[in-house]
């Protein structure tokens, strides 16, 4: 074929225009396996670039040679949904001049969108990928080694990024349909050796948690939902991946199959559970802007009623199309969660970021009915507080939160309240949960923060919500 | 009191292991992923547990593992009667 | 009734979470020699200082003849305890040795008649003693059967169906409602196996225990479904306990339903079934007041 796109990384990156100082962006669709970000960055100190901003849907433990990058001047601003491991330890210690913008993922796509999020050029790996820029998260041929399926974090950038690179290491022939990525939108393709890891992208099949207390924890969501009220035919459902709010799915699909009730569709990061209760006719559609393991990465390849979503297609606040408008029931995980009912995901209980906004804004503040499951005591740390150490999701999205030692309602929702009561659930204050939780564990001393702010949280609709300080040892 | 090197306590989730031997004064060294918060209020549970053993010299070793405070006394007592040979439990 | 091992901070510090009857803190078969001393030291500060509601509190102590049971007594009883579990019971006189010793600690705290006693019987001797055994002391609170210990004194190994277990189950509790005392089965230790654990409930719930010892909280559930009374069960005793109720105010000594006269057994099974209810969740107190 004529005038193909395909080039070297360096020529692409050449080619892009790139200057110090521009915005450069990533998808995490290969999540722990990923191989693109570090790929790229390096290549971009290697030619000399200085004082890039990293735009990234979220960024994990693999990512740590950044720090390097970061120190030499390469990397000088980050704005990510998550940041975990040494990267986000030595971000917590103050490594970075500018603080790393921290923005949900309906957040990140709604900033793409309205041009708050400017990117100058997108790096976005792709499973399959043809001559012209045809990019999918999908396998095409037998060569296919890094699979993620859906890859509806990467379109929002695909769409406004001023210039489009592809990555794969499956080459395939033109054309490559169904394609996530149309290529009227790629400026050049890049073929590399792997861009992924495939045993770090995603886990096999089904584990069902063994663990009695997420045991205990998910029969408890089950029953919240089943009696909440939202639990009809036609009702709508997000689960997060945590053990418990996995195992969850479980409980309320004894119950659907009990009294017949059927969901109309399941959003968000799509599980094997979610694709096995597709299968067996319980849910009607599966809306998936991430496939979190095999199984849903396979489903979205074969199956027409398993649909890709982009990232402002799933959770966009502004956007009034975007599925979370329409989602009744969502289950969520939290590292804190206050009287206030304000959750934390972000930043641990010892002042450090190990954690990811994600769609937890979103999600909670559209849904009709928004569950937090979480311990409240996670050995010696403390999971119900006074206050969040950091604010991620308002109390004003949180309805009820569910912990091994009862279930606190939101005041603002009385009558879920008398329905978890009338059903004979262990409705307690959510100060109680608190003071529980100190009488165990005694008080715990301030966290020693410093002055300096590493990190700001933006919400969904663009407004800074809270601000993450430097830790000192 | 005569100390003996004595260990007492695993290092399984919710669990402290606490490694005793002869010191001068109470000298408490803590690893543990809640010291920013419990550091201070576990250092205190040991050095009154020792205390309350009529120790007052010893080097304690303490490696946390999200112990609570009654657990933390268990294995300081356990360490302590390990290390004197008398069983001071009470 | 759910074992927990004495020596494991972290499933001591949150077993009640999953709501068993009772706890059974044990510092017998699960702790090594070399942690003993460890161990009765962890259960005593558990039993101090964690909140466990209202969750009944046993331990599982050494056996008297060993270098650990005398101070196992002493620690627990000294941290309050509701109930010693003496393992291997072979005799009545076991018991008032450990009455005796238990006795002695409580004197010294001035609390006699604090601690109650469960006896578990695990061998061929104690089966054929059972009775004795059940009424050696006004502080039994109960007999259990050990099968492992139990089919080993056989000489024969534990099947799925039980038969090997018949007898000395149905001794234990005709020894025990003879005594006027609680009941409770052996441990079914295959968790990946819920379908013969419910068949195993379900015996013994016929055979007429009062309960069932547990390893892990996931075999919580399957006991407390089999143990919950069927509605149509529990509408039926709540019309036998409003008949007595109207009798009795109307000052009438004959009680009927539905035009039959219930006797005393009845109104008995009744009252089984309400606590039972109540216990299971299903019916809460102020319901029937």
């Amino acid at each position: 074929m004529r005038n193909t796109k395909v080039v070297s990384l360096e020529e692409a990156i050449r080619r892009s225009g790139l200057k110090d100082g521009m915005t450069i962006s990533f998808h995490h669709h290969f999540r722990g396996g990923d191989k693109v970000v570090n790929m790229v960055v390096a290549k971009l100190a290697e030619m000399g670039f200085k004082d890039l901003k990293l735009a990234a849907s979220s960024l994990s433990d693999v990512h740590a040679p950044l720090i390097d990058h970061i120190k030499n001047g390469v990397i000088t601003g980050i704005s990510t949904s998550g940041l975990r491991g040494e990267l986000a330890n030595e971000i917590s210690h103050g490594l970075m001049k500018e603080p790393v913008v921290f923005r949900s993922h309906g957040g990140r796509g709604s900033a793409i969108a309205n041009g708050e999020l400017h990117i100058d050029v997108a790096f976005l790996g792709a499973s399959s990928c043809d001559c012209l820029g045809n990019a999918s998260g999908c396998p095409r041929s037998e060569n296919a080694k890094s699979i993620c399926g859906s890859l509806g974090y990467a379109l929002p950038d695909a769409k406004y990024a001023d210039h489009v690179v592809v990555l794969t290491d499956d080459l395939v022939d033109y054309p490559n349909v169904p394609k996530s990525i149309s290529a009227c939108e790629v400026e050049s393709v890049v073929v590399v050796d792997s861009v992924g890891d495939s045993s770090k992208i995603s886990s096999g099949a089904i584990r069902d948690s063994k663990n009695p207390r997420d045991i205990l924890l998910a029969q408890q969501a089950a029953k919240v939902i089943i009696n909440s009220g939202y639990f009809e035919d036609g009702f709508s459902i997000q689960t997060g991946t945590g053990g418990a709010s996995l195992a969850a799915v479980k409980y309320i699909r004894e119950s659907m199959m009990e009294k017949g009730i059927k969901a109309s569709f399941a959003l968000g990061g799509i599980t094997a559970h979610m694709v096995k209760l597709h299968e067996e006719g319980l849910i009607g559609r599966l809306i998936d802007v991430q496939s979190f393991d095999k199984v849903a990465a396979e489903s979205i390849a074969s199956d027409h009623l398993h649909q890709e979503v982009s990232a402002v297609e799933y959770a966009s606040a502004d956007n009034p199309g975007s599925a979370v408008h329409a989602l009744d029931i969502v289950i969520l995980s939290a590292l804190e969660v206050d009287v206030d009912f304000n959750v934390n995901v972000l930043v641990g209980s010892d002042g450090i970021i190990r954690g990811a906004v994600g769609g937890h804004p979103d999600t909670a503040e559209d849904s009709a009915l928004s569950i937090i499951v979480c311990p409240l005591l996670r050995g010696r740390i403390p999971c119900v507080v006074s206050k969040v150490t950091t604010l991620i999701t308002p109390g004003a999205g949180v309805d009820v939160v569910v912990t091994e030692y009862g279930i606190a309602v939101n005041p603002r929702r009385p009558e879920i309240a008398e329905r978890l009561k009338a059903a004979g659930l262990k409705v307690v204050d959510i100060h109680d949960l608190a003071a529980k939780a100190t009488s165990v564990i005694g008080v715990p001393d301030p966290l020693p923060f410093g002055d300096k702010v590493v990190g700001i949280v933006m919400d969904r609709h663009g407004k800074v919500l809270d601000k993450i300080y430097n830790i000192v040892d | 009191m005569e100390l003996k090197n004595a260990v007492a306590g695993t290092l399984e989730s919710g669990d402290i292991m606490i490694q005793i031997g002869p010191g001068e004064g109470l000298q408490v060294e803590l690893q543990s992923s809640v010291a920013a918060q419990f550091g201070r209020q576990i250092k205190s549970v040991i050095t009154e547990t020792l205390e309350g053993l009529g120790i007052s010299d010893a080097y304690v070793k303490a490696t946390d593992k999200g112990a609570l405070d009654c657990t933390i006394r268990a294995r300081v007592t356990a360490a302590a009667v390990r290390a004197t040979g008398k069983d001071v439990w009470k | 009734m759910m074992f927990v091992p004495g020596n494991n901070p972290g499933m001591m510090a949150d077993a009640h979470i999953y709501g068993p009857d009772s706890i059974m803190l044990d510092l017998e078969d699960s702790v090594t020699m070399a942690e003993k001393d460890a161990a009765r030291l962890l259960v005593y500060n558990a039993l101090k200082s964690i909140d466990y509601g209202n969750t009944e509190m046993v331990v599982r102590i050494n056996p008297l003849n060993t270098p650990y049971g005398h101070k196992d007594v002493e620690a627990v009883v000294k941290a309050g305890v509701d109930v010693i579990r003496m393992p291997k019971t072979e005799t009545a006189d076991e018991v008032r040795e450990l009455e005796a010793e238990i006795i002695k600690v409580e004197e010294e705290l001035g609390c006699v008649g604090r601690t109650q006693i469960m006896a578990a019987i695990e061998s061929a001797l104690g089966i054929v003693n059972a009775y004795e055994i059940a009424t050696a002391s006004k502080r039994m609170m109960g007999i259990a059967l050990g099968a492992e210990d139990y089919t080993a004194n056989l000489k024969t190994p534990r099947t799925p169906e039980g038969s090997e277990l018949l007898l000395a189950r149905e001794t234990i509790v005709v020894a025990a409602r003879a005594a006027g005392i609680a009941c409770f089965d052996t441990v079914y230790s295959n968790l990946d196996d819920m379908d013969t654990f419910r068949k195993e409930v379900e015996l013994i719930k016929n055979l007429g225990f009062d309960g069932k010892s547990i390893i892990n909280p996931r075999q919580i559930q399957v006991v407390n479904e089999v143990f919950a009374p069927k509605q149509k069960d529990i509408d039926k005793a709540l019309r036998i306990i409003a008949a007595i109720k109207e009798a009795r105010e109307k000052g009438s000594g004959v009680i009927a339903v539905n035009g039959k006269m219930v006797d005393r057994p009845v109104v008995l099974r009744a009252e089984r079934v309400i606590a039972l209810a109540v216990a299971s969740g299903i019916l809460n107190e102020e319901e029937l007041s």
